[in-house]
């Protein structure tokens, strides 16, 4: 039995950029929200430290000086016109978060409180300056309930635990989705006029992750293998205080308020990598440090593969009220006292930069000369638009989401305003049957968890902080034996209520998909860029790389990969020193 | 190695810590099943007995069983660091996140129920929507009609602080599912939706109090609570949820609105 549903937006996904694109689209179009979560349950409310926006609350500052850091915090890969729109765009999405009530914390004067945060700078790069507005180290938390409760206030129409397992597109325009639903093992069809995906992001290929278990790369995925490219897929933002072995997020907060990283000799190392900006470096400068560090035996810990985190110096109230949680994390998962003890940490896979590629107006878009699918959009982490280029800055994150799911929002209801209801294709839930009575239908076969749990080891081992041609050969090998495996895969249970084992078989698929891409797209640019190092083409190629990739599923399986120029402007690519 | 700074002990210390906790642990894990579809409407108990690190979560424990033993057990989980809210769940009688329990405190041997006053679906997994109901039914959002200024509305650190504590909710239901009087009566708002009034009420820059006051004044709202401090022990954000209860039942009674 499928049932059929109509309407004109469905939004897939309900973290930071799904709930703003519903805020905006439900006020104009009728709107669902398809989220395989409970709202409230997306990643967004994992996020800590703040939202950058040049407020000059507490000290002299500028859209344009932020838009500066972003393009160089992405080592040039970024779109400029996209960064600038953003940075400028931030002030009053910052504004309308708080008329929506969002706690931030406040100066003495009552005005929003702003803070430091890395690669974030006064006059492009003089000094860090106080740009992240946030809500102790929650604010992603604040984030994701204001959106929430503004959907709840609006009566926006959720589907949880929904989850959608297919793409519909019919004559090169968007049909509609196909989902599952969690409670009943129903299949549902979404016809749609228009279709945003927000589904977050997918750290979870990683062993060592600050990623919620389910960020899986579902919408990069579906999207994948219906013919849609995937961008930038080499590029993963590896933070680098996660907590050691564990990967939670210790936020880059921290150092904003004054921590430092030290090594095993007690050096505060960093000022040798970054003498300005030192521990408030770009995220993948500190990562690369720290890996170094550790490289030349000044790591600790009983296998000296990490390094601390040092919070002793700083005033205790400052650790209570503004760092609350991650003093808490260290706490609970390492029983560490971090007003007594440093923290032990290492780099956390944390962010994709790269997924679905997108115009400013979160459209989908395909080829070297992005024409729109019609109807078809993506927001927040899932899609690259391209503002983070090859590294994210801190804080940007909670930006883009709200920036872009506003715009995709915005523009996707006033495309469905206007646009016909596209026809379904024959038989649109075929290929999701297909893929659960195939699951379903096995005797016996190989163990979903042994080969997520080998994706995860190996990926970590050879694509994480450092990589090389050899590297990543090995992991295309190792790929290619895990598809092998999962097209084995067992499921045991065969029910239709709450099948969390079938549900998780298939993310494991989604999440092999965005490996494929992210490792070809990762040999393929033998240079090093942001996030993506080569040990074995260790600088900046310019002449040859200054381009976005663009990895397509072939038919046959395999990966194609073209590029595409990067949108330059005001900022010329320099070296990148802090 | 010495740096004057006590960070050649704190190092030693840490290797020692490591070294000391190198030992697997033997965790028996009770759990009470339920499956409509398979095993009819009573629920029964499974035993698994696992080797796991002494300093694994029990939703790592929880994921061993699922993913080696027992592929239908099911369960909700997400962040898996006490921030999404998605496995409060009964751990040996009392309401917690499986996610935030340390299997060291809780070896060899430990038992797993759903939260309790809210329907159960399939094994751990319950049915959320009376809860949500709840929360909805206090308007859990910011109302104020008085236009909005081109920047912030201006609030003061103290003003901020008032509503602090009860913006750290993450709607678990650890809370609400640990109150007796809400296990007796589905109607009760129950403590999560008192908590995110709360939050609104204290606000400065919010209008709409009295409404919500009304609403909890009912029947079914604020003064059905016990004072039973069930729930504040079972928060795992560590709100004090009696205290906002009484604060509010202390504005209903005294506050003019």
């Amino acid at each position: 039995m499928t049932t059929v549903h109509t309407y004109d937006a469905v939004i897939v996904g309900a973290g930071g950029a799904g709930l703003r694109a519903a805020i905006e689209a439900a006020d104009r179009v009728r709107t669902a929200v398809i989220s395989k979560l409970y709202p409230t349950r997306s990643h967004t409310g994992t996020a800590q430290g703040g939202m950058c926006a040049a407020l000059a609350n507490v000290e002299e500052d500028y859209p344009e000086w932020h838009a500066f850091d972003t393009v160089k915090g992405g080592d040039y890969l970024v779109d400029q016109p996209a960064a600038q729109l953003m940075t400028e765009e931030a002030v009053d999405a910052v504004y309308q978060l708080e008329h929506w009530g969002l706690p931030f914390n406040r100066t003495p004067e009552g005005r929003i409180d702003q803070r430091r945060f890395g690669g974030h700078t006064r006059n492009h790069g003089e000094a860090p300056v106080r740009r992240a507005c946030y809500a102790a180290d929650r604010t992603g938390h604040m984030i994701l309930q204001t959106l929430y409760q503004q959907c709840v206030k609006r009566d926006v129409r959720f589907f949880n635990e929904f989850y959608v397992l297919d793409q519909l597109l019919s004559d090169g325009r968007c049909a509609g989705v196909v989902a599952y639903e969690l409670a009943t093992g129903e299949i549902h069809v979404f016809r749609a006029k228009s279709v945003l995906y927000a589904t977050g992001g997918y750290g979870r290929i990683f062993k060592v992750s600050s990623n919620a278990h389910t960020l899986t790369g579902d919408g990069p995925a579906v999207l994948f293998r219906r013919g849609i490219p995937l961008q930038d897929m080499e590029f993963f933002q590896f933070h680098p205080t996660g907590v050691y072995k564990l990967g939670i997020l210790l936020s880059e907060a921290v150092r904003g308020e004054g921590g430092i990283l030290v090594n095993s000799e007690g050096e505060r190392f960093m000022e040798r990598y970054a003498p300005t900006v030192k521990d408030l470096a770009p995220r993948d400068l500190v990562s690369r440090a720290i890996y170094q560090e550790i490289k030349e035996g000044r790591g600790v810990g009983p296998r000296r593969d990490a390094v601390y985190l040092d919070v002793r110096h700083l005033p205790h109230d400052v650790i209570e009220e503004k760092l609350p949680d991650v003093t808490e994390f260290a706490r609970v998962y390492l029983g560490v006292e971090p007003t007594r003890e440093p923290v032990p940490i290492q780099p956390t896979a944390h962010y994709a930069m790269g997924g679905i590629p997108t115009n400013t107006d979160a459209q989908v878009v395909v080829g070297e000369e992005e024409t729109p699918v019609p109807g078809l959009y993506a927001a927040g982490e899932c899609a690259c638009v391209s503002v983070h280029g090859a590294n994210r800055l801190g804080t940007n994150s909670l930006l883009d989401i709200v920036v872009f799911g506003r715009r995709g929002g915005l523009h996707m209801s006033e495309f469905a305003g206007d646009a016909d209801l596209p026809d379904l294709p024959d038989a649109p839930d075929v290929r999701v049957h297909e893929t659960i009575d195939g699951l379903l239908n096995r005797p016996e076969g190989a163990n979903a968890a042994d080969i997520r749990g080998e994706l995860q080891e190996q990926m970590f081992d050879l694509a994480f902080v450092v990589r090389s041609e050899t590297s990543l050969r090995k992991m295309a090998d190792v790929l290619a034996g895990l598809r092998e495996r999962y097209e084995r895969v067992f499921v045991q249970d065969t029910g239709k209520t709450f099948n969390t084992e079938l549900t998780e078989v298939i993310e494991l698929g989604f999440m092999l998909d965005c490996a494929d891409a992210l490792v070809a797209a990762a040999l393929a640019r033998d240079e090093s860029r942001g996030g993506h190092y080569r040990e074995d083409h260790p600088l900046r190629d310019d002449a040859n790389w200054l381009k976005h990739s663009l990895a397509y599923r072939q038919a046959d399986g395999s990966i194609k990969l073209e590029t595409k120029p990067v949108k330059l402007g005001p900022y010329i690519p320099m070296e990148r020193k802090y | 190695m010495d740096d004057g700074n006590g960070l050649g002990d704190v190092l030693e210390a840490s290797d020692r810590r490591a070294a000391g906790a190198g030992g697997r642990v033997t965790l028996t894990l009770r759990i009470r099943r339920y499956n409509p579809e398979t095993r009819g409407q009573e629920s029964w108990w499974d035993e698994f007995t696992i080797e796991s690190e002494p300093d694994d979560r029990l939703l790592d424990a929880l994921h061993h069983v699922k993913w080696y033993l027992d592929g239908t057990l099911a369960l909700r989980r997400s962040c898996a660091h006490g921030i999404c809210g998605s496995d409060a769940m009964m751990i040996n009688g009392r309401n917690a996140l499986a996610c935030k329990v340390i299997v060291r405190d809780v070896a060899p041997r430990v038992t797993v129920e759903p939260i309790r006053g809210l329907p159960v679906l399939k094994d751990l997994i319950v049915d959320m929507e009376p809860f949500f109901a709840g929360y909805r039914s206090v308007l859990p959002y910011l109302i104020n009609d008085s236009g909005e200024p081109e920047k912030e509305r201006l609030q003061s650190p103290e003003e901020r602080h008032r509503y602090d504590d009860t913006t750290k909710c993450i709607l678990c239901a650890a809370c609400t599912t640990s109150c007796p009087i809400f296990w007796g009566d589905e109607e009760y708002v129950g403590p999560a939706a008192i908590v995110n009034a709360h939050r609104f009420v204290y606000d400065s820059r919010d209008e709409g109090g009295r409404r919500r006051l009304e609403i909890l004044a009912e029947k079914n709202g604020v003064f059905r609570c016990r004072t039973t401090f069930n729930c504040t022990d079972a928060c795992p954000r560590g709100i004090e949820v009696t205290k906002a209860i009484q604060d509010v039942k202390r504005s209903i009674l005294f506050d003019r609105f």
